[in-house]
């Protein structure tokens, strides 16, 4: 009983990261039609962001909850503006073109990415400084630490966010109706342009604040740190629906209990397979998803 | 006609999709207070005019002029504040919002409340149907009330000109009604429509002027009651 509710504990919050980057997966989809492939990466350049910045403020060593949040927002921001950069230079040239050019365009970003970072940042991991002092609390038998509570928690401030955003203000409004129907909410006096680079700068910001969290709670980072959790972040995007909101963050939680869940038996060396087995799965039974439509949109 | 009463004038447009010439040399002009119609038959060119009137495709050739400014090649977000407003092909509505949302959409760029407050009375005394149905995600209307839906909502802009894109297509006789008595009532209100047609008949009878497009090109142009009665569309479009 113990053991599970520390899986399930172990399991949310790496659940909670592939969720804030499947989010930016699945936005970018919904206003685009586009797998941003580069999008893990920018995951990694959050992590990178937190490192410098952290570096740059000296904190290491002098751990401090207030200056954390402050680096952490820094990321946010820095990637913010990446993905807008991204979207701007190698996305929209190609945006009515076909949708494979596309899709090339974003392998093509996110190769120069990782590989760009291994010139840039060197391939050897670095250690992530200790902003915040590690501390392991009992519940129960139950073993918590403060970074994987801090990253639930933050996930869900996140997200309700999020979901402010989308659904309470202006711009979410237009994020809406670009994503149900880019032409016709041109129509209504929406600069979807605005609207396409407000979604990249969202779905960054929200990938880097996963990347400080993870590197806060594993202070290894390199350049390819992306790549794996992108694609996981990915098929929690597919698994909850692509284009759903929802959907990524209840995917993204559903893939972190099932690789905990497996690292705890005798098959734990099979734990990067379940995302996959879970995709070819997806792709068979339910290839909408678990929150996609499978309406059809045009009359 | 004078220059001055004409709200849109189009000079030889135009427009290719890739390689395919869809609009050869069209030229058009829609005054003040006139409900003009397009007719032609399938793939003539009739939406690709309006899309490029709207915004939403730029032209290879050829000037569109609203109130006297050259808007060629504007970018459609641009020219809804200035007064122009489309129903599109297919209407468009967002079927994931609800009725009420899908209106409120078509007054984004509109910050008073109370105008968009008055301007959905107006919408739900149009058409009362869509009061009923208000809370209701538009996906779930029927054909004809998402097609009022449309037309309300691109009401919600307050435009000088509305563009409508085949209103009455595939829906009841009675609804049919209903949309062109509509259209009648906003010419009365003093919104200027361009409208698009394969009714031709239904669409004649409401309108003051037609163009009938073949091809991609005008080749008929007057009164609607002239057009109406031309040997060509009679038998071509009238079913006479
Ligand atoms: N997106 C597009 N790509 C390529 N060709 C297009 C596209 N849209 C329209 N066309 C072509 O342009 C021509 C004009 O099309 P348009 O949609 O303007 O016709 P229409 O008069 O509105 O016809 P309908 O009554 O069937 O709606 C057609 O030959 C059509 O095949
Ligand atoms: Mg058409």
């Amino acid at each position: 009983m113990e053991t599970l509710l520390q899986q399930i504990i172990n399991g949310l919050s790496l659940g909670a990261i592939y969720a804030l980057i499947a989010l930016g997966y699945t936005m970018v989809y919904g206003v685009l039609r586009l797998i941003n492939f580069a999008h893990g990466d920018v995951y990694m350049l959050g992590a990178f962001a937190g490192y410098f910045l952290a570096n740059a403020l000296g904190l290491d060593g002098h751990p401090s909850v207030f200056w954390a949040i402050l680096v952490t927002i820094g990321a946010m921001a820095i990637c913010a503006a990446i993905g807008v950069v991204i979207e701007r230079f190698a996305y929209k040239p190609v945006r009515h073109h076909p949708r494979l050019t596309a899709l090339i365009t974003a392998i093509g970003v996110s190769l120069l990415l990782e590989y760009g970072g291994q010139v840039v940042f060197g391939a050897t991991p670095r250690f992530f400084p200790q902003m915040i002092e590690s501390r392991t609390y009992a519940l129960g038998g139950v073993q918590i630490t403060n970074q994987n509570l801090l990253i639930i928690v933050v996930a869900v401030i996140v997200m309700f966010g999020l979901e402010y955003i989308v659904h309470r203000t202006r711009i979410g409004k237009a994020m809406r109706a670009t994503s149900y129907n880019l032409s016709v909410a041109k129509l209504m006096g929406i600069n979807t342009d605005r609207v396409i680079a407000f979604t990249f700068a969202l779905g960054s910001a929200l990938a880097a604040a996963g990347g400080v969290l993870v590197a806060l709670a594993i202070p290894r980072i390199d350049p390819l740190m992306g790549l794996m959790t992108g694609l996981k972040a990915f098929v929690a995007a597919v698994l909850g629906g692509i284009g759903s909101i929802p959907g990524a963050m209840v995917g993204g939680v559903l893939i972190g209990l099932m690789e905990t869940g497996l690292s705890a038996t005798a098959y734990s060396t099979y734990r990067d397979a379940v995302a996959f087995g879970v995709l070819i799965l997806i792709l068979i039974v339910r290839p909408s998803g678990i929150f996609g439509s499978s309406v059809v949109e045009k009359v | 006609m004078s220059a001055d009463d004409a709200l849109l004038a189009i000079e030889g447009l135009h427009v290719f999709y890739g390689g395919i010439h869809a609009l050869r040399d069209v030229s058009l002009t829609v005054r003040r207070g006139e409900v003009v119609t397009l007719i032609g038959a399938n793939g003539a060119g009739k939406s690709t005019t309006l899309r490029a009137i709207c915004g939403l495709l730029s032209p290879a050739r050829g000037t569109i002029t609203f109130e006297g400014d050259v808007i060629t090649g504007q970018a459609a977000h641009t020219l809804v504040p200035r007064g122009i407003s489309m129903s599109p092909e297919g209407r468009g509505v967002f079927a994931n919002l609800t009725v009420l949302e899908n209106l409120e959409m078509g007054a984004y760029l509109v910050r008073d409340t109370a105008r968009i407050r008055e301007d959905l009375e107006r919408g739900f005394s149009l058409f009362p149907r869509l009061r009923e149905r208000a809370k209701q995600n538009a996906g779930t209307l029927s054909g004809g009330e998402q097609q009022m839906l449309a037309i309300a909502r691109a009401l919600m802009s307050r435009p000088k000109l509305l563009l409508l894109d085949e209103p009455s297509l595939g829906l009841a006789p009675i609804v049919c009604q209903t949309i062109f008595s509509t259209i009648d009532a906003i010419k009365t209100s003093g919104t200027t429509v361009l409208l698009v047609e394969q009714n031709a008949n239904a669409a004649l009878k409401h309108s003051d002027r037609a163009y009938v497009i073949e091809t991609g090109a005008v080749i008929l142009e007057g009164p609607a009651s002239d057009i109406a009665a031309h040997p060509r569309v009679k038998a071509a479009y009238l079913g006479e």
